[in-house]
């Protein structure tokens, strides 16, 4: 990473790391979120993390991203899981234990329907 | 008693009776009589069984069925397949779809996120993700168009107040500092949050950290820093390690170090570790921990603007005091002060926690009244229970009753109510919560927490902690009550620190809301919460009690005793009060008085 010495280059550090967002989604993307503050861990993000990672792996499953955040806030719903397929609305998952984060993956993520059981709309 | 084998249960509140439940109940009555069913099936009016839009509904015992949404015509066929031929009629039972997203909705309606905006979007541990969402421009425009004065004066005009809790507006404070004479001064970030039940810095340190880095970077211009510390407990391994991460990259981009974005304006950042003393929380025992003494406060003045880390002049603001900075640069005062009341502006977080059917993390604007963050934001109390009380402010706050439900967040009202904003902390209580054992707790985290450096902290804590105590054992006597009270004042008025000037506000505000539980525990000796161990007795009610066996099996020391079917006993001497047996129970037949 270089440094940034000047409010410009900040701004076109900006631009590119916008065009570097925009063009993943562009093409069609697969995004998986985990929350993985100290709420969402504790409720199990870990086994969830874990849970999605092996599915990934097991299926070799292509052009799916997974990373982290913190977490949203919502915790009564911990673990929570964000999916995010190409430039479509992010969609909210909560309280996704390792058995629903493969559910997710396979209605959601391979088939691309929203498991609405443990949808959270905002 | 005549003997029934099922008995049908029809609700006729006023919804379900305007929606036809007598026309329902007759049309029962008359099939049953008509299928011959009558001697073995009796059909009982009841109150409210389901939700609104489940009426008309019937309850069918001893299988528990509830059948909603009944119409008239259903009548006939669910008598038939039901109590003819035993089968249970799942069409009707299958109450009309509530869409999933209405009981997982996120509570978000009445909630303003400025704060918490990033938090759950980007990605905390990569500075791109940050940038993105405009991150760092603030500090950008910061250093390539404002003087230090321009950015105090934005700061004022916006209104912006301490998060931590005491709301001294922030840039009245850091034009102090500024205004300190001193080659060098210090910048602090106080994350040592300690309330119980308390977590909105831990939040926005976990997923957002750059913004609490960049507010600090602004403030440090602002004020003239080289330096500046952040205070975050051990207790905290996450935030510490996203920090770490969020002030390397930050480090690696040259936005901390020397010559910030190419300006002749250096800063850099370290964090410091906690091992989560409460007092730790008051500034100037922060101070004295950074410098590696014993976290003791000191007697203010000289304020740390003047005298503080190091006997150098040092800023000290809250986590989500600096995560408002940039958005306030970016987006201007008059956008910030647009949200809010009077007094106070912007936004709040609040860790929402206890009795309410959604805990956790919220950010609203000031003005919101309490009954909106319970019923809106909360979504109402857990298992239809009653609302008792809100604690607000933790260990130094107080908690409010019913009648203050309606008052508008901001740090006056709170103050008036009796009660502090605190940092965020929100507990909220529901009916089955004991007053007086609350107040108990709270004291017995400030007794365990008081550093002991001055005596009415250090001893007057105990001692109402001995009081609270008493009446809780069921051994407290008239006068308690006025020495809770004076012992109270006294201590707010001749302690140290804020630890001290605050410790009795949990007992004050609950005497005052709540004075007639403490009554009712001293002169009654009973407990209206069935809370307090030593004033609550388990007996088993003979009429309900089947002798199934299942409290005596359970029962940790083997009080109960009484043969199979046959009514069992509670022997009450050698009972602990652990409430095993009413939970276990299936009849209801466990009495708590």
């Amino acid at each position: 990473m270089s440094t940034v010495k000047s409010l410009d280059e900040l701004k076109k550090l900006r631009e590119a790391a916008l065009e570097k967002r925009q063009v993943q989604r562009a093409s069609g993307e697969k995004k998986v979120i985990v929350g993985m503050g100290t709420s969402g861990i504790a409720a199990g993000a870990r086994q969830t993390m874990k849970a999605i990672l092996d599915y990934v792996e097991k299926h070799n499953l292509t052009g799916v991203v997974v990373t982290q955040t913190g977490g949203l806030g919502l915790d009564a719903k911990e673990p929570t899981v964000q999916v995010e397929i190409g430039e479509a609305p992010k969609v909210t998952y909560g309280n996704v234990t390792p058995e629903a984060a493969v559910r997710i993956m396979e209605e959601h993520i391979v088939n691309g329907k929203i498991v609405e059981e443990f949808h959270i709309s905002a | 008693m005549k003997y029934y084998r099922s008995h049908i249960l029809v609700s006729v509140d006023p919804v379900c009776v305007e929606k036809g439940a007598y026309e329902i109940l007759d049309r029962l009555q008359d099939e049953l009589v008509g299928q011959g069913l009558i001697d073995e099936i009796q059909v009982l009016e009841t109150s409210r069984i389901g939700e609104n839009e489940d009426a008309p509904d019937i309850m069918v015992y001893p299988e528990g069925i509830h059948y909603v949404n009944l119409t008239l015509n259903d009548i006939p066929y669910l008598v038939t397949e039901h109590f003819l031929k035993g089968r249970v009629v799942p069409k009707f039972t299958a109450r009309a779809e509530k869409p999933v997203e209405a009981e997982l909705r996120a509570p978000t309606a009445k909630e303003v996120r400025n704060v918490l905006r990033n938090c759950g979007v980007i990605n905390p541990e990569n500075i791109e993700d940050y940038i993105a969402e405009n991150g760092y421009l603030a500090l950008g425009k910061v250093l390539s168009e404002m003087s230090p004065d321009d950015v105090i004066q934005e700061i004022l005009n916006s209104g912006l107040r301490g998060r931590g809790g005491a709301g001294f507006p922030t840039g009245k404070k850091w034009g102090f500092a500024r205004a300190s004479k001193n080659d060098v001064k210090f910048l602090i970030c106080n994350a040592d949050e300690g309330d119980p039940g308390a977590f909105m810095n831990r939040h926005v340190l976990e997923s957002d950290p750059h913004s609490v880095i960049e507010g600090m970077i602004i403030a440090a211009y602002a004020i003239g820093c080289k330096q500046g510390y952040i205070y975050c407990r051990a207790e905290y391994p996450i935030a510490i390690k996203t920090l770490n991460i969020a002030i390397g990259q930050a480090r690696n981009m040259g936005l901390l170090g020397n010559n910030i974005l190419g300006s002749d304006f250096s800063f850099d950042l370290e964090v410091r570790m906690g091992a989560g003393a409460f007092v730790c929380g008051e500034e100037t025992a922060l101070m004295a921990s950074i410098e590696g003494y014993r976290g003791e406060p000191r007697p203010r003045p000289p304020f740390p603007a003047n005298s503080g880390l190091w006997g150098k002049p040092t800023n000290i603001n809250n986590v989500e005091t600096y995560a408002n900075v940039p958005q306030i640069i970016l987006n201007g005062a008059a956008w910030f002060s647009s949200v809010g009341t009077e007094n106070c502006k912007g936004t709040k977080t609040f860790a929402l926690a206890g009795d309410v059917n959604n805990t956790g993390l919220i950010e609203v604007p000031f003005g919101i009244t309490l009954r909106e963050i319970v019923y809106d934001v909360g979504q109402g109390i857990k298992n239809g229970k009653k609302f008792k009380a809100i604690q607000t402010g933790g260990p130094a706050g107080g908690c409010l009753s019913e009648a203050s439900l309606d008052l508008a967040v901001d740090y006056e009202t709170l103050t008036k109510a009796g009660s502090i904003m605190g940092s965020g902390g929100m507990i909220v209580m529901d009916e089955e919560t004991c007053m007086v054992d609350i107040a108990r707790f709270f004291m017995e985290f400030t007794q365990d927490e008081s550093c002991g450096k001055c005596t009415p902290c250090r001893v007057g804590t105990k001692q109402l902690l001995d009081i609270l105590k008493r009446i809780c054992d069921g051994k407290g006597i008239p006068q308690d009550l006025d020495m809770l009270e004076l012992l109270s004042v006294e201590i707010k008025e001749t302690s140290l620190c804020g630890l001290g000037q605050g410790a009795p506000n949990p007992v004050l505000t609950n005497l005052r809301n709540f004075r007639q539980e403490f009554e009712t525990h001293i002169y009654d000796k009973k407990c209206p919460a069935k809370v307090c161990k030593a004033l609550i007795r388990y007996t088993i009610l003979p009429d309900i009690c089947t002798g199934c066996t299942v409290c005596a099996r359970n029962c940790p020391v083997l009080c109960i005793s009484g043969e199979r079917r046959q009514p069992h006993v509670i022997d009450s001497d050698l009972c602990i009060r652990c409430g095993i047996c009413a939970q276990v129970c299936n009849f209801n037949a466990i009495e708590v008085s």
